[in-house]
């Protein structure tokens, strides 16, 4: 494996289909989809009557309406349904419009919340989702509906792009970075620069002025920790919490984060990057539900 | 429902929050901002509702610090602010 | 009376040395991680090319990010006011003045004496600031003094839609193995910078003759961005613009001390 295609790895689940066992496709009434074309990973849902009957979980291409055929046909995949079955199909992520099954799309800040209230239980009120290229802190209430949010797609600092410059910089694998920022004698005090150009400025006088590699990780990872709790305060948190997101892997920022929260984030047994097509194919299920479907 | 559109970056926060539950669409904000930095429509954060509101535009989410910074010199108030009747615009800077 | 006016910028730290408002010497240095060195050094080098002793200085004034630094200093000038100094200085009917550093930005409305009115501040995010062309210019693996030059040979105006370096920096990596030509990502990244400089200085208000000063305005490619941003017909630039908030500083020295 090339170190790009390590990094990708890193930033996104590794690719999956699953199919779940309990369910019947002849018992179904409602067959819905959601598919989430992201900028680094696209996901397909299927959802038989409210529940998640099968997905799959690949590579973002580099046109985004063959990423969702191709994520859409990995979910359909040995499980004997044909996509004409489909009652509904709903497109989210950043590349939401350029999805050609969609029957229409939703934001991925309103699918985020319905599919972590589906994922994560109704007790889930605040989700963080640290992507490759953003962050976006939602509040929802208990039946998934979005109270507050905001994004930032701005800017690379507090997302997986700031944590890569400084790996390269660093020359530390990425997966590595989350145990060696804790592999250090004293906790340092943070990056001062939020600005990923100028932290990594200020990165290189540390290193010249005698601090160890790990020391600088440590430095950046409770920077980044500080940097996306306040993106999250600004929303306010309430109880409970969830993480989603390639960052949510990088305990050397999670766990930091956590402390500074004085919060433990929820866990789940379900893969959380499916998070998203699953709000959408759930919302997909409401609208057939209620008569505003295709038919 | 608070939607914030906007940004924060190394030089500070710049959010635009709307309250959808006060914001009745009426579109003064979209006539009173000089830059067409706010729009008038569907929710598109809440799929279920009928009801139009008001919302940053797409393209100007990115970079408000500086489109709006005409409208932020000393003692000016911004228009988009001034124009909402029920208050429902809030500026983070 | 003989001045010693120094900037210490994120960059360079630059000196000048002048006798009354005679521009005697100039000296410039990498700041690097070692600020009293290029004080020290930049200060050496003015001093060689007045044909004076550091003796011969009766005050320093000290301008820019690493001003509280030097100990010699007997004024510290603040920034905006160093470069509505130099403006005034170098153009008296100037009321407008923007200087582009390699790490912020910044702008005033100034009066006829040169004395700031408004301003307004870019920094802390490089996509503001000189930082933003550098580091375009090693995605694009062209040398810095070329970025400008090539910039103005094109005549495609392609959008940039990242707001940030780093971003901006993979949108750049796009561009060019979509076979973008090199000058027309060039010149992208020159509109892209100077749109963010301009509708800062549209904050303050933009009234009559606007002076750049700072080493950015070196760049001919930026300079044409910023003139067809602002749609004027020129955009007044002094000799050396680096130095300009270094004889800024010198200027109000003299008036201290
Ligand atoms: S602060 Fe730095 S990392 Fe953030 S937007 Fe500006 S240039 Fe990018
Ligand atoms: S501050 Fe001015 S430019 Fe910004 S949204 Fe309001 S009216 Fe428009």
């Amino acid at each position: 494996m090339t170190d790009e295609t390590k990094k990708e790895e890193f930033w996104r689940w590794t690719e999956a289909n699953w199919k779940n066992p309990d369910m019947k496709l002849e018992d179904l009434k409602i067959i819905t989809a959601g598919i989430d074309v992201g900028s680094v990973s696209s996901q397909a849902v299927i959802v038989g009557d409210g529940q998640i009957f099968a997905y799959g979980n690949m590579r973002t291409g580099s046109d985004s309406p063959e990423s969702a055929r191709n994520a859409l046909n990995y979910a359909l995949k040995d499980t004997g349904l044909h996509e004409d079955r489909i009652d509904y199909c709903i497109g989210t992520g950043y590349g939401r419009v350029n999805v050609p099954m969609a029957d229409r799309s939703i934001t991925e800040i309103a699918c985020h919340a319905r599919g972590a209230n589906f994922i994560y239980g109704p007790e889930v009120r605040t989700v963080l989702d640290v992507g490759g290229q953003d962050c976006k802190a939602i509040r929802c209430d208990g039946r998934g509906k979005v109270t507050n949010f905001l994004m930032n797609d701005k800017c690379a600092a507090g997302t997986g792009r700031g944590m890569e410059v400084f790996a390269d910089l660093l020359s530390v694998p990425i997966t590595e970075v989350g145990d060696r920022s804790f592999d250090i004698k004293e906790e340092p005090a943070p990056v001062s620069s939020t600005c990923v150009v100028y932290a990594k400025t200020e990165a290189t006088g540390l290193l010249r002025s005698g601090w160890e590699v790990n020391e600088v990780l440590a430095a950046y990872c409770s920077a980044m920790a500080e940097r996306i709790y306040s993106l999250i305060e600004r929303i306010g948190v309430q109880e409970k919490f969830a993480i989603t997101g390639g960052m949510a892997k990088n305990k050397g920022v999670i766990n930091r984060l956590m402390k500074i929260m004085g919060l433990e984030a929820m866990k789940t047994q379900w893969d959380t990057q499916i998070a998203g097509a699953a709000g959408a194919a759930l919302f997909a299920h409401t609208l057939v539900e209620r008569g505003k479907g295709r038919k | 429902m608070k939607a914030n559109y906007g940004y924060k970056d190394g030089s500070g926060d710049f959010f635009i929050s709307i309250d959808t539950d006060k914001c009745t669409g009426c579109g003064l904000c979209v006539e009173a901002c000089p830059n067409g930095v706010m729009t008038v429509g569907e929710d598109e954060n809440d799929p279920f509702s009928e009801d139009e509101v008001a919302s940053v535009d797409e393209t100007e989410r990115k970079k408000i610090k500086y489109t709006c910074a005409p409208c932020k010199g000393e003692g000016k108030t911004e228009p988009c602010i001034k124009a909402c009747e029920p208050g429902a615009i809030n500026h983070s800077w | 009376m003989i001045v010693a006016g120094i900037d210490c910028g994120a960059k360079n730290t630059k000196t000048v040395i002048m006798n009354d408002k005679k521009l005697l010497g100039k000296g410039m240095a990498l700041t690097g991680f070692d600020q009293d060195k290029a004080v020290e050094k930049s200060l050496a080098d003015a001093l060689d090319e007045a044909g004076l002793k550091i003796d011969d200085i009766e005050a320093i004034g000290s301008t820019g990010a690493g001003m509280e630094d030097i100990k010699d200093a007997k004024v510290k000038v603040n920034e905006i006011k160093a470069m509505a100094k130099a403006a005034n200085f170098f153009f008296p009917n100037a009321r407008t003045v923007t200087d582009v550093g390699a790490e912020m930005g910044r702008a005033a409305k100034i009066n006829e004496e040169g004395k700031v009115e408004d301003f307004a501040i870019n920094e802390k995010c490089a996509a503001g600031a000189g930082a933003f062309i550098e580091a375009m210019a090693r995605a694009l693996e062209v040398d810095l003094e070329e970025m400008g030059p090539m910039a103005n040979t094109s005549e495609m105006a392609i959008p940039m839609n990242a707001q940030c370096a780093i971003f901006a920096e993979s949108e750049v990596v796009g561009l060019i193995h979509a076979k973008t030509k090199k000058k027309d990502i060039s010149k992208a990244i020159h509109d892209a910078m100077a749109s963010r400089i301009v509708s800062m200085i549209r904050k303050i208000g933009v009234n009559k003759d606007i002076v750049m000063i700072g080493g950015v305005g070196l760049n001919p490619g930026f300079v044409e961005s910023m003139r067809r941003e602002l749609d004027l017909e020129k955009i007044f630039i002094p000799e050396d613009p680096a130095y300009s908030s270094a004889i800024g500083a010198a200027l109000l020295t003299l008036e201290e001390a």
